[in-house]
């Protein structure tokens, strides 16, 4: 893979990507990837979303040397991007800061977004609340159950949570809702979507707004290291963390990345979200990727113990890296998962997000293959205090 | 061959239109409200009134669609509609009438069937058009061909934001006639008032960009009062959202299908 230069024009990544919305939709996302394309080429943009990366998120994050985690397995060095430094407590925010100045730059002044786990509804609560947008979040039910903090949160911050009653009640009818919502009042609005998923150009703004985790990882592994990593690891639902993290070191075919994906209570069985596993190619929220879905083309149910990975898509981008293969894709349950969450907090002093406990989890299978002069890096989406709850029950 | 018998179907609706009535096509949910009834509400349909047929082919997230559409697509998956239940329940109207079908539905699905496939099988059985809402013309490459070559027309649909220059192309690209989305919004009944308000100029800018195909106006209508006003200029109305409400209301009591054909009746010819 020698120049990586994904999506075309048109969106896609491979066959993966495009723009299947109704008509009503295409205007705006016309309209929006022409603000996003300029924009990004404008220094006096490029600098107002540097500092406030700098002065409000908190960045650069910090690349924490685990080496308690280290001297546990015995082999590669292990490093920590530490997202869950972040304002707000998970990577989330620096897309949100992204298409918050975006939406100004637009003059658009009603901001909507989904939520799963509700790290991306704080993210744009927050963002709205410091520009002063009016902001409305759309849940699933069972999510605002199960991140309840998060909710209170997002209500502090002065946003309006709508709750969703249909279907799965989680992250998939949260989307759908926030669609429908768009769809009512394209003029005025602005869909902050908070993953690499949906229409073309979401996918390439989303990463593009966090590719600076992977910029970071990399020359601040060159100034301890000297050296690019060996291995990358992050967990993928969406996959917004791990595209930011994975995105500048495509082209370094000697980077192995992993994506992490969750089994739920195993990939085989129907309460997953393992989307790459066993997933197949279609068509969901806007853009052709890999889905969980029925023979018929129904959209599955996904479950994992963590709200943020249970989605039945992914972004587009990840299909096209999981099928030219640069990118490993694996599954890990809910109880790996759990299992993630106790080593890191009891080696190292952080407790992770259970999305990023996928990550951690799979250091049992991926450490004994490593050597000791070999560097792995583990990027910590986020921090576990919104899912306390859950892990509790599970301890 | 079979094809010809199809596109036909739609050509000659528009070519024997009346001057002074308007083309009504009734959007159904296939297996609503059961998978025995929905061949009996198409017949039912066409006794009073009804010109086309919509055949929504449901899809576990409708985006487009209002909760009263969504509500039906559901209970057609939870009693077990699939494809080719559809395709049959297609070849079962065939069977005792000529009245253009047009499949409408999220392209998901018909992925999943393989779009030869379901080309093949929709021709065969009688299909007379596909409308597929999440399948703007910038993606219909993905459809085009095999459409094409199984002589199935697509529908496209134009919004009240569509552009002038992007009418003509929809236009130029859409067979059968050119789907006009009255508001902007998902599917499902308004105040007829406020559509008719804001569809004037939309309906003058359709006229005047949409030269090649009819034209048929839906979101939005739920009477036959709406359906006069808003479709005034056009060459006929669609009506979905409001028809799976009253069946709604009505199944399953004892006579709900003769409310429900009552309802239609209504909606063609008024009320007096």
């Amino acid at each position: 893979m020698a120049t990586y230069d994904l999506p075309t024009k048109t969106g896609y990544f491979g066959k993966f990507g495009g723009k299947f919305v109704p008509e009503i939709l295409i205007p705006a996302l016309e309209e929006l990837e022409e603000a996003y394309e300029a924009a990004w080429k404008d220094q006096d943009f490029l600098d107002e979303f540097k500092r406030l990366l700098k002065e409000y998120v908190g960045r650069p994050t910090e690349l924490t040397y685990a080496n308690r985690l280290t001297e546990h397995y015995g082999k590669a060095r292990i490093y920590l991007k530490r997202e869950d430094l972040c304002h707000t407590g998970a990577h989330k925010i620096n897309n949100a800061i992204g298409q918050i100045l975006l939406a100004r730059r637009m003059g658009k002044e009603r901001i909507i977004a989904e939520t799963g786990a509700g790290q991306h509804g704080v993210a744009t609560a927050t963002a709205c609340a410091k520009f002063g947008m009016k902001c409305i979040v759309y849940m699933g039910a069972e999510d605002m159950w199960r991140q309840k903090l998060n909710v209170d949160r997002m209500r502090l911050l002065g946003t309006e949570v709508r709750s969703v009653e249909s279907g799965s009640k989680t992250l998939k009818d949260a989307t759908n809702e926030a669609i429908r919502d768009w769809v009512t009042n394209v003029e005025d609005t602005f869909y902050i979507i908070g993953s690499v998923v949906g229409p073309h150009p979401y996918p390439k703004m989303v990463r593009n707004f966090h590719r600076v985790i992977g910029e970071e990882t990399k020359y601040q592994l060159k100034e301890v290291e000297g050296k690019d990593p060996d291995y990358l690891l992050a967990c993928v639902g969406g996959g917004s963390n791990a595209i930011g993290f994975f995105h500048p070191f495509i082209e370094n075919e000697s980077v192995r990345m992993y994506g992490l994906e969750a089994a739920g209570h195993g990939a085989e069985t129907d309460k997953t979200a393992a989307t790459l596993s066993i997933g197949s190619p279609g068509v969901l929220h806007g853009s052709l990727s890999y889905l969980l879905q029925s023979n018929e083309g129904q959209i599955h149910l996904a479950h994992s113990i963590s709200a943020g990975l249970d989605y039945p898509g992914i972004g587009p981008e990840h299909s096209y890296l999981h099928d030219s293969k640069r990118v490993t894709y694996k599954a890990i349950t809910d109880a790996q998962a759990m299992e993630g969450v106790k080593l890191l907090s009891e080696l190292e002093g952080i407790i992770p997000a259970l999305e990023t406990a996928h990550a951690i989890a799979y250091l049992d299978e991926l450490m004994p293959k490593t050597s000791e002069d070999e560097i792995v890096v583990i990027n910590c989406s986020g921090r576990g205090d919104k899912d306390m709850g859950t892990i509790a029950e599970h301890l | 061959m079979i094809k010809e018998k199809s596109a036909h179907r739609i050509t000659q609706l528009f070519r024997k239109k009346n001057e002074d009535s308007k083309i009504m096509s009734l959007f159904l949910t296939a297996g609503y409200p059961d998978l025995e009834s929905t061949v009996d509400l198409i017949l039912g349909f066409e006794q009073n009134g009804t010109d086309m047929i919509e055949l929504g082919m449901p899809f576990s997230d409708p985006l487009a669609d209002g909760p009263t559409i969504q509500y039906s697509s559901n209970k057609a998956i939870e009693s077990g509609i699939t494809m080719d239940g559809i395709f049959e329940m297609v070849r079962g109207v065939r069977k005792q009438s000529e009245i253009p079908i047009i499949l409408m539905g999220y392209v998901n699905p018909v992925m999943r069937y393989g779009v030869e496939d379901f080309c093949k099988e929709a021709s065969d059985a009688g299909v007379d058009g596909l409308i597929i809402p999440d399948l703007p013309v910038e993606e219909s490459g993905i459809l085009e061909e095999k459409a094409d070559h199984y002589e199935l027309p697509i529908i496209y649909l134009v919004a009240p934001n569509t552009s002038d220059e992007r009418m003509r192309l929809i236009d130029e690209k859409s067979e059968g006639f050119v789907y006009c989305v009255s508001v902007t919004g998902v599917t499902g009944a308004r105040d007829g008032e406020e559509v008719s308000k804001s569809v004037a100029r939309f309906i003058e800018r359709v006229k005047q960009n949409i030269t090649k195909n009819s034209t048929m106006v839906g979101f939005g209508i739920k009477s036959h009062e709406d359906a006069e006003k808003i479709a005034r200029d056009m060459d006929g109305f669609i009506v979905g959202s409001a028809l799976i409400e009253t069946i709604r209301s009505n199944y399953p009591d004892e006579g709900w299908m003769d409310e429900v054909f009552a309802f239609v009746r209504g909606l063609k010819y008024g009320n007096n």
